[in-house]
């Protein structure tokens, strides 16, 4: 494939080839540096903080601007939980509308069911979040917090008072923005597991259930957790949705009804404010962490994604 | 000799299009049964009725009888999935499920059975290995991933997947057409050892794999059974003209 294009280039006398292939080579390496220069600016502007807190602004939780006092602990740990939680709830979900769309769904409805969920991808996180606000907010607070505390109260996950805006909220909130992109590649992946790789399994008396469990799953298992972590990547990296209904406090609780604060919603919140050097400079920190973070889980993702397109069938002739 | 299968008015469909037409044919017992027939001539569609695979596909559709020991696999009152675990099947390319050691790839058919006891698997997982004549290439590595065996060797595990169940019958679907010749006469070798306790049937493209494994040959065109007999007597004096153009190599 590569060596046709590029004797196709090569052959051709016709400077306007020429000019067209630096052209767009030019765009596409202008995005490279884009990243680059995005990266480096992060770097360097952050250095004041780095310097100021070392290690330490990793550990640190306490975020008090007026005594500058930096440490980014209670963002990290926001943004951790918030975004597993979301996978806890949405990883079920995803699976079963890829199972369902790839493998039981009549055929009419496969298209226009993806349709759907993909169009959940477009819709404003904004709008996600002002109805997480007037609408989400208020029914975990009436109708899911009370049960949970009730039979699950003995853990002290579900413990304390209960306002609506809380680390909860969030993960619902960010688990419903990521089913759509987990439950689209997960449904990929399951379509490239070959027929015969489900025969194998019919002809041997499996039942529909046994054979997605037996052969089905198991054939596309890289490909779905490629999709988990690309999940987990956007959950990570969600601001405006998770920023309105989280309830924005810097504090570490082990409760998910305590309020939290992630990473991206204390830059989106802060970044107005902040006045002195120290004080931007190590919000900038943070979003080189949320930039190395969310660029390394989405090259995990894309590896596993392609390995699974990559080695199908497998075993020596 | 008596007949394992006895197929009455069988007709298939793939939504509107016909790909079987009235096939009447009675299966030997303890025999290999050869399908030959140029591609598209519904040879595959055939085996895939006797187990009730053809019906997994969107659309298909059967119409007819199909006797194993007198009963009609295609009667209302029938599980399809009890069909296919009295039925075994091995396929066009080697198949074994992916995430699983080899020895769970041979049991996994009596673990869908519920079978749980740890001896009895193993025993099973042996025993059948050695009859797919694989125990002695696997025998130190059962654990290990049914996809690091080379091709013959995932094929020859498929037959013992599919003998670990006990099935009287035995289809096969092309099963040497992803293989090199080696691998394919240990296949053959394994098919004639094979036909003294079960039914054996395969397609196959390949006409010396016919001549040399068949008891019994029939041969397809169109979606319609041509001729079936002796394979002595249909490879060296076929009765139907096209029977003999096709077995010469004229078209196909």
């Amino acid at each position: 494939m590569k060596d046709r294009k590029l004797s196709f280039f090569l052959k051709s006398k016709f400077s306007g080839d020429n000019i067209f292939e630096g052209a767009v080579g030019l765009f596409a390496i202008g995005v490279l540096i884009i990243a680059l220069l995005l990266f480096g600016e992060l770097y360097l502007e952050s250095g004041l903080s780095r310097n100021a807190f070392g290690f330490g602004f990793l550990t640190g939780s306490i975020w008090d601007p007026v005594s500058e006092v930096f440490g980014a602990l209670p963002f990290i740990f926001g943004t951790l939980v918030s975004s597993f939680l979301a996978l806890v709830i949405a990883v079920p979900f995803s699976l079963g509308i890829a199972i369902y769309i790839s493998e039981l769904a009549p055929g009419k409805l496969r298209a226009p069911l993806s349709f759907i969920i993909e169009l959940l991808a477009a819709i404003p996180s904004v709008i996600i979040g002002l109805w997480g606000i007037f609408i989400l907010a208020p029914f975990i607070r009436d109708y899911l917090a009370p049960p949970l505390s009730t039979y699950l109260g003995f853990l002290p996950l579900f413990q304390g008072p209960m306002y609506g805006l809380s680390m909860l909220t969030g993960g619902v909130i960010l688990a419903i923005m990521i089913i759509p992109i987990t439950s689209s590649i997960s449904k990929e992946a399951i379509q490239t597991v070959p027929i015969y790789q489900k025969e194998g399994a019919l002809a041997l008396g499996a039942t529909g259930w046994e054979t997605i469990r037996m052969s089905v799953l198991p054939y596309a298992r890289s490909g779905i957790f490629g999709a988990v972590i690309l999940g987990f990547g956007r959950a990570i990296g969600e601001t405006m949705a998770v920023t309105m209904v989280i309830g924005n406090s810097a504090r570490i609780s082990g409760s998910l009804f305590a309020p939290s604060y992630t990473m991206a919603s204390v830059i989106a919140n802060e970044f107005v404010e902040a006045t002195s050097k120290l004080y931007i400079s190590s919000l900038l920190e943070i979003g080189l962490l949320l930039l190395l973070v969310s660029v390394i889980i989405n090259i995990i993702a894309r590896i596993l994604v392609s390995k699974l397109l990559r080695v199908e069938g497998g075993g020596r002739a | 000799m008596q007949n394992k299968i006895t197929v009455n008015d069988l007709n298939a469909w793939f939504g509107a299009k016909q790909v079987l037409h009235d096939i009447d044919i009675g299966i030997e017992k303890n025999a290999i049964t050869a399908i030959i027939g140029p591609s598209g001539c519904g040879k595959s569609t055939f085996i895939r009725c006797l187990n009730r695979m053809h019906e997994v596909v969107p659309g298909a559709k059967v119409s007819g009888k199909v006797l194993v020991d007198e009963m009609d696999i295609y009667d209302s009152d029938i599980d399809p999935v009890d069909i296919r675990r009295s039925i075994g099947m091995v396929f066009q390319k080697p198949n074994p499920f992916p995430t699983m050691s080899i020895r769970d790839n041979v049991v996994a058919g009596l673990r869908l059975n519920g079978v749980k006891d740890k001896n009895v698997l193993d025993k099973t997982a042996e025993e059948s290995l050695r009859k797919a004549a694989l125990w002695e290439e696997v025998k130190n590595d059962l654990h290990k991933s049914g996809m690091s065996l080379s091709g013959g060797q995932q094929q020859r595990l498929c037959i013992a997947r599919a003998l670990a169940v006990e099935p009287e019958v035995i289809l096969f679907d092309e099963p040497c057409s992803a293989l090199d010749p080696i691998s394919t006469s240990k296949i053959e070798d394994l098919m004639l050892e094979l036909k003294e306790k079960y039914t054996l049937i395969i397609v196959t493209h390949n006409m010396q794999q016919a001549a040399r494994v068949s008891d019994r040959t029939a041969f397809f065109l169109y979606g319609k059974l041509i001729e079936f007999g002796e394979t002595d007597q249909i490879f060296k004096k076929p009765e139907e003209k096209s029977t003999e153009d096709y077995i010469i190599g004229r078209f196909g």
